[in-house]
């Protein structure tokens, strides 16, 4: 029997267009972007994430960009606002995301509160998913795992909720299970782990947990061999995926045997 | 030579789009001084800068200028330019 996991009956949904790949990437950290596209293909990612920055004045402006490696039209760009303390420069930036690409609505909105922990300032955020929704932004919008928060911004229309599972880059892996589950239970939209994975096993971890997603880049992009790694990661998130669809025996205390009882001899 | 340093930007009653100095425009494009010449349109200032026809987008006065309306828009004294595109990130 041929089982595939990534089959056209469990299509990632976000904002009405489905994915096959459950796999989000980052673009940041890489060695170049040759390597940035090989990892990006290990993954087997469809949405990438992207940053909005100045053009360098004064470089090249004909050397490569990350958009002749990852051409809009093969992957879902995913801009991000990341480097924005407060819901004023995060919606600027969203709306430069949304000229660069021609009117693209997806945007990945974080709102961070502080450079230590790279946590999310939750007010802010709240305040800029709202001026997004209300500008027409597919907002997909990191957040913490607070249950409660991740209510209010489906609420406000977010079209995904993506809570961290450890602090960015942390590589802590799940450190909150019981949180994500909450999240999970109660979610109407996507909910994808954003930040915190460190290796295959967290990702499939978050993916037994029913998460819809991961999004990453460190876990990869600073990997040994980051192609590798992406390649370990697209296999541990079908696994994960697969084992949650699959259902998962319960938790006992005491053993069970495998084989019969009956029919031993002696 | 226009310089930066010898232009009082905080003068009043300076129509915009004229020039302040020895008939040099001061904007600042991603937050530095940068002399426009006589007079520039944004298609111009992206050419000068060597971002015609690349892929970025254009803010002055945090106000987005489509791509459609580069041609037209006429750069003013003292406008805060940013000229931004797509880099790896997470």
């Amino acid at each position: 029997m041929n089982i595939k996991t990534f089959d056209s009956t469990d299509p990632l949904i976000i904002a009405g267009k489905s994915y096959g790949s459950r796999l989000l990437t980052g673009t940041g950290k890489y060695k170049d972007l040759d390597e940035t596209r090989r990892a990006t293909q290990a993954a087997g990612a469809e949405i990438v994430t992207a940053a909005i920055r100045r053009v360098n004045l004064g470089q090249d402006p004909n050397a490569p960009s990350l958009l002749d490696a990852l051409p809009p039209n093969e992957f879902t760009l995913l801009p991000n606002t990341a480097g924005c303390y407060n819901a004023v420069d995060a919606v600027r930036t969203c709306k430069l995301a949304r000229e660069l690409l021609d009117g693209h609505k997806l945007v990945k909105l974080e709102v961070l509160g502080d450079e230590r922990t790279l946590f999310p300032d939750v007010v802010e955020t709240l305040k800029a998913a709202e001026q997004l929704v209300a500008d027409g932004f597919d907002v997909m919008v990191y957040t913490s795992d607070d249950p409660i928060l991740a209510r209010k911004l489906e609420e406000i229309g977010c079209v995904a909720v993506m809570p961290l599972a450890a602090p960015i880059g942390s590589g802590l892996g799940i450190q909150n299970r019981y949180n994500l589950l909450e999240i999970i239970e109660n979610a109407k939209v996507p909910i994808i782990v954003d930040a915190g994975v460190g290796t295959a096993s967290d990702a499939a971890i978050a993916m037994e947990l029913g998460c819809d997603g991961v999004l990453m880049n460190t876990a990869i992009a600073g990997a040994k061999d980051p192609v590798l790694m992406a390649h370990a990661m697209k296999l541990a998130i079908e696994a994960g995926r697969a084992a949650f669809r699959a259902g998962r025996i319960p938790r006992k205390r005491f053993a069970s045997a495998s084989s019969p009882i009956d029919g031993t001899i002696g | 030579m226009a310089r930066a340093t010898s232009i009082d930007r905080s003068r009043p009653g300076q129509p915009p789009g004229r020039c302040r100095y020895n008939g040099r425009m001061q904007i600042t494009l991603n937050g530095h001084p940068h002399d426009c010449g006589q007079s520039a349109t944004v298609t111009q200032l992206l050419h000068q800068a060597g971002y015609a026809g690349r892929r970025v987008a254009v803010e002055i006065n945090h106000e987005i200028v489509p791509r459609s309306l580069h041609d037209g828009h006429e750069l003013r004294e003292g406008d805060r330019v940013e000229i931004v595109h797509a880099i790896g990130g997470g």
